[in-house]
């Protein structure tokens, strides 16, 4: 069953673009990674799928159900972290949580301090004492503390040390495999590569590719670096080969086609040394949005 | 249900401060009654010092200070301002609060429908203002009671007066709740509640003034006038229904502009 369709929504604030004809949908079970550089969209569409804004047109469902019609309901196993976490300022963290708490059905009570416990949160501070770092560790425990079949992430990682950074990633990949999606809306792409099967890509409000992470970096291309004496970059001239650097005696590039191409044309030469790698997803990224 | 103690619980320290302030200001104002009744003649000549239209303006002409239940219709129009400020900014900053705090994000994405959110915040404030409203009913009474300089005290007016304050803190509440969803975006809510107010104040004085009855219609000031209350020892019906009409579409517009209100974010 998909956790969540999209059809085509589009959403302008006025006569500025927020999204255009969106369409995707995500798998029960999924990582989903949503990437995109600022400002391309990816809160507006976390925002239309939990009815803080309305769309111009199309629609969302969640659960098999319309976003804006079944919000309320939806609501109660949906947990959402902001990219920017604001709560009341006088409340201490502990009334903010249970304040949290209060709008499930469940008892949250023993989750709440569980996860408090886990994020080394103190829960007698008040809000406004609290550093952005601290801040969002309320906005962790506060999107998880109801055990949410759906977890939407909206570039969860900003202000918290690399230490707990590893604790969330570790907290959200034992969420996934107690059955919850995840929906993962980031531009730091070392932390998308690490943690999502599949990935959106979205550029100035439209989805650009929809890819497996494997395929994304497996079937695509490889970066190629090659060192010899004298060797001539002029042979690697075939198709398939991308962005040629000469460096000391050194020749890389991308390379997308039958491997064999490569391997038939350095066998010619004295090779020093021969890298075949992926490309990372920061360079996939960056051929995107060229 | 816990969205309205939430609410409660924020402006407890606000419900207490404007319930103070009011009961020193019914206070103070009382205990110089003393003075007003001794001197009867030298409260004429005062009265007759001040320009006309002065008096008019500010809707002074047909008290008499030397009774205690004129005294108190001049006091009772420096409540009615209390008052009104009190219950435009609740009005202005119901939903628009969260907005600027960037907290509608957290209360928004709970499992929480949106009507259910402004009833319940509209039925807190409602509740503070109430609050506020008792201690004036009882502020009143105590201190009429003891500087009332032996006259008689005519109950059933001071009942009457008290009791327009329910249809007039109610008319500044959804009258600015709705003005702040008119708005793409309330940054700071006294400006919009004192332009209320002293908006509608002073289109009363002006009404009264040019002896001009268009202006003041739309006025609660006019509308709920604590001399003419006074003078009649009943409300002026026809007038409180535009109140009263102009409370319900404010109502009705809120609800509408607010189920599809845009939540802008916080980047």
């Amino acid at each position: 069953m998909s956790i969540i369709e999209v059809n085509h929504l589009t959403k302008y604030y006025g006569k500025s673009r927020g999204i255009v004809d969106v369409s995707f949908n995500v798998e029960e079970g999924e990582i989903f990674g949503f990437i995109g550089p600022n400002g391309a969209g990816k809160s507006t569409t976390i925002r239309l799928f939990l009815s803080l804004i309305f769309p111009t047109d199309g629609d969302a469902k969640v659960f098999g159900k319309d976003c804006i019609q079944f919000g309320p309901e939806l609501r109660q196993e949906i947990g959402y972290l902001p990219s920017e976490v604001f709560y009341y300022e006088g409340m201490k963290v502990l009334d903010l949580l249970k304040y949290s708490a209060s709008f499930f059905k469940k008892d949250c009570t023993k989750r709440l301090h569980d996860l408090a416990e886990l994020m080394e949160l103190d829960l007698n501070r008040r809000i406004s004492d609290l550093s952005y770092g601290n801040r969002k560790k309320v906005g962790i425990v506060q999107g998880l503390l109801h055990q949410p079949k759906l977890i939407i992430l909206d570039e969860p990682t900003a202000g918290l040390d690399p230490l707990m950074q590893h604790k969330f990633f570790n907290l959200i990949r034992e969420e996934n495999k107690r059955g919850a999606t995840i929906f993962f809306s980031s531009h730091i792409l070392g932390e998308v590569q690490r943690m999502c099967n599949r990935v959106a890509i979205i550029k100035e409000g439209s989805i650009t590719e929809i890819k497996d992470m494997k395929t994304l970096q497996k079937d695509q291309y490889k970066k190629i670096r090659v060192t010899a004496d004298g060797l001539d970059d002029d042979i690697f001239q075939v198709e398939g080969v991308s962005e040629i650097e000469r460096e000391n005696g050194t020749v890389s590039f991308f390379f997308k086609g039958d491997i064999n191409t490569i391997t038939g044309l350095v066998s010619k030469e004295t090779l020093s040394d021969l890298t075949i790698e992926d490309l990372t997803l920061e360079e996939i990224f960056m051929h995107y949005y060229e | 249900m816990n969205i309205y103690m939430h609410e409660i619980k924020a402006k407890l320290q606000s419900i207490l401060i404007w319930s103070g302030s009011l009961c020193v200001l019914i206070l103070v104002f009382l205990s110089m009654f003393q003075v007003f009744s001794a001197e009867t003649a030298m409260v004429t000549e005062l009265m007759a010092s001040f320009p006309e239209e002065l008096l008019i303006a500010f809707g002074m002409t047909d008290m008499d200070w030397s009774t205690i239940l004129g005294f108190y219709g001049l006091v009772f129009t420096f409540v009615q301002i209390c008052l009104a400020v009190q219950a435009a900014n609740y009005g202005v900053g119901l939903v628009s609060i969260e907005e600027t705090e960037w907290t509608a994000d957290f209360l928004l994405s709970k499992p929480v429908g949106r009507v259910q959110i402004l009833t319940s915040k509209l039925l807190a404030a409602v509740t503070s203002l109430a609050i506020t409203q008792a201690v004036v009913w009882a502020s009143s009474f105590l201190f009429l009671n003891i500087f009332r300089e032996g006259q008689e005290l005519d109950a059933k007016t001071v009942v009457v007066l008290l009791l327009s304050m329910i249809v007039f803190q109610l008319f500044f509440l959804t009258v600015g709740l709705a003005i702040s969803l008119l708005v793409k975006r309330v940054r700071n809510v006294l400006p919009y509640s004192m332009a209320l107010v002293f908006g509608l104040y002073i289109l009363n004085a002006f009404g009264s003034l040019l002896g001009e009855e268009s202006l003041e219609i739309l006025s609660p000031f006019k509308h709920f006038a604590p001399s003419a209350i006074i003078k009649h020892a009943a409300w002026d019906w026809p007038l409180m229904m535009i109140s009263v009409a102009l409370t319900i579409i404010s109502v009705i517009a809120s609800y509408m502009l607010y189920a599809r209100r845009n939540i802008s974010s916080a980047v």
